[in-house]
C-alpha cells in the first residue's frame, strides 16, 4: 500500500516539473519534438532509477549522522552529511557517463538525436533533486527509494511528453509574436501546473489520514508564527518604551 | 567607464537584458521559479549564485589548461559542489530559518545550468579577470529576474515586501485593505511563478523585436 501511494504521489502530486520545478531547463529546451522528448524522458527515468537507490545506500551507510556505526563503535559519532552534495553528484556524473557509453554503443540514432542533452542529464536538477528529496524526506527502505526514483522519473517523462505534444500543435495557432516560443511555453506550463494541483486531493480525499497530518503540521506552523509575532511585538514594545 | 574597458563592461551589461540567462538562454530556471514566493529568499538565492558563479568561473579559468577535456564535467561539478557546500554551511550557521526555507534548492545550485553553461561557454576559453566579470554579469542577470519575480509574488500574494506590510494590515483592514483589496493567495502557489516569468518574457520581447522567436 505504501508503495502504491508513493508511486502515485510522486507521479502526480509531487510531480517534478509542476510542483517543484525541477529539470525545467532541459524540459524547456528539448520539448520541441515529441520523439526527442520521449528519448530524453526515458533516459531520465533510467538514470533516476539507478541513482536514487544508489544514493540511498550511500546516505544510509556513509553519510547520515551515525551511519558509519557498521565500521565499529568508535566511528558511530561521525556525521558526514555535509558531504552529501559532492557524493551524490559524483554518483550521478558517473552513472550519466556510463549511460552515455551504453547508448552510443547500442543505439547510435538515439545518441545522435539527444546530442548535447545526454551529458546535460548530469546537471538536470530533477536527478539531483530526486536524491536530495529522498534524503530530506527520509525514505525508509531501499525498495521505496527505487520506487521513488522510477515514479518521479515517470512524472518527469509525462510532463515533457505533454508539453512536446502541445508545442507541436501550438505551431498552428496564432500566438502573439513576442510570446512565441519560450513565452507561450512558460504560460502553458503554468496552466498545466494549475491542472496538476487538482491531483493534490487524490490520496487524502478518502480516509483523511494524510490530510490530518498536513493540518497538524499547519497548526504547528501557525503556532510558531504566532509565537514569533508575539515575541517580535514584545521587542518592538520594549524599543518604543 | 574608466575602470573597465568597453569590451569588459559589455560582459557585465549584456546578460542583464539582451542576453539574459533566464529569459533568453533558458538556463537556471528551476531555482528561479521555486524559491521566489518571497523577496528575501530570492535575494539570498541571487547572492549565493553570484558567489558560486564568480568564484567558480575564476577557478575553472585558472585550471583551464590542465583539465583533460574528457573529465572536465566531473571536475567542474566538483568545483561547484565545493563552493555550494561553503554557501550551504554559511547559510545554516547564520540564517538557519532561511536555509530551512530554501531546503534542497541550495544544493540544487550545483545543477543550475547557468553555472555549467558559463563554465563551458566562457571560463574554459578566457582568462580569470574576464571570467570573473562574466560570472558577475550572468549572475546579476539571473538575480535581476529572480528579484523581479519575487517582488511581484510577495507584493501581490501576501501584501508584504521583505516581511514589511507595505499595503497595510489585512486583519485590521488598514491601508489598501480598507478599500476592499484582498491578497491574491494564488500568487504564492507555484504555477504563478511560471506565468509571471512568461509575462516578463512577453514584455521584454515586445520592447526588443529582435528577440522574437519563430515558434
Amino acid at each position: 500500500m505504501e508503495h502504491i501511494e508513493l508511486f502515485f504521489k510522486s507521479i502526480f502530486i509531487d510531480n517534478m516539473v509542476f510542483a517543484t520545478f525541477l529539470g525545467m531547463c532541459s524540459y524547456l529546451a528539448v520539448s520541441k519534438k515529441v520523439s526527442t522528448a520521449v528519448g530524453l524522458g526515458a533516459a531520465v527515468i533510467f538514470v533516476m532509477a539507478i541513482t536514487v537507490p544508489l544514493n540511498w545506500l550511500l546516505d544510509q551507510y556513509i553519510l547520515k549522522d551515525g551511519a558509519l556505526a557498521w565500521l565499529g563503535p568508535e566511528y558511530a559519532s561521525y556525521d558526514l552529511s555535509f558531504l552529501s552534495f559532492i557524493m551524490f553528484i559524483a554518483t550521478i556524473a558517473t552513472m550519466v557517463q556510463l549511460v552515455e557509453i551504453v547508448v552510443e554503443k547500442f543505439s547510435p540514432a538515439l545518441y545522435n538525436s539527444l546530442g548535447i542533452f545526454l551529458p546535460l542529464i548530469a546537471v538536470n536538477c530533477a536527478i539531483l533533486g530526486g536524491s536530495l528529496f529522498m534524503q530530506s524526506r527520509e525514505i525508509p527502505t531501499l525498495g521505496q527509494a527505487l520506487n521513488y526514483g522510477v515514479s518521479s522519473g515517470i512524472g518527469w517523462f509525462l510532463a515533457i511528453l505533454a508539453i512536446a505534444a502541445i508545442r507541436e500543435k501550438i505551431r498552428y495557432s496564432n500566438v502573439p509574436a513576442p510570446l512565441r516560443g519560450l513565452g507561450i511555453t512558460f504560460i502553458v506550463t503554468g496552466l498545466m501546473a494549475i491542472g496538476f494541483m487538482s491531483f493534490g486531493g487524490m490520496l487524502t480525499g478518502g480516509d483523511g489520514e494524510g490530510k490530518k497530518q498536513q493540518e497538524t503540521v499547519k497548526v504547528e506552523d501557525k503556532k510558531e508564527q504566532a509565537e514569533k509575532l508575539v515575541s517580535q511585538n514584545n521587542i518592538k514594545e520594549e524599543i518604543s518604551e | 567607464m574608466g575602470l573597465l574597458s568597453k569590451k569588459d563592461s559589455k560582459l557585465i551589461l549584456d546578460p542583464l537584458a539582451d542576453n539574459n540567462p533566464i529569459t533568453i538562454q533558458v538556463l537556471g530556471i528551476c531555482s528561479a521559479l521555486a524559491i521566489t514566493a518571497q523577496l528575501k529568499a530570492s535575494i539570498v538565492m541571487a547572492l549565493s549564485v553570484l558567489f558560486v558563479l564568480a568564484i567558480g568561473n575564476v577557478v575553472i579559468s585558472l585550471l583551464r589548461n590542465i583539465i583533460p577535456s574528457k573529465i572536465r564535467i566531473i571536475v567542474q561539478l566538483v568545483v561547484v559542489a565545493a563552493l555550494v557546500i561553503i554557501v550551504d554551511q554559511v547559510l545554516k550557521a547564520f540564517a538557519y530559518e532561511l536555509s530551512k526555507q530554501l531546503s534542497v534548492f541550495v544544493g540544487l545550485i550545483i545543477t543550475n545550468c547557468i553555472i555549467m553553461g558559463r563554465f563551458e561557454a566562457f571560463a574554459l576559453g578566457n582568462g580569470p579577470w574576464r571570467s570573473f566579470l562574466d560570472g558577475i554579469g550572468n549572475a546579476a542577470g539571473y538575480g535581476l529576474i529572480l528579484i523581479i519575480v519575487g517582488f511581484f509574488r510577495e507584493l501581490l500574494g501576501s501584501g508584504t515586501l521583505l516581511g514589511y506590510k507595505v499595503l497595510g494590515d489585512p486583519i485590521a483592514k488598514t491601508g489598501l485593505y480598507a478599500f476592499g483589496y484582498e491578497n491574491n493567495g494564488f500568487m504564492l502557489l507555484s504555477p504563478m511563478a511560471l506565468i509571471v516569468v512568461g509575462i516578463i518574457i512577453w514584455v521584454q520581447r515586445s520592447r526588443n523585436k529582435a528577440l522574437i522567436e519563430d515558434h
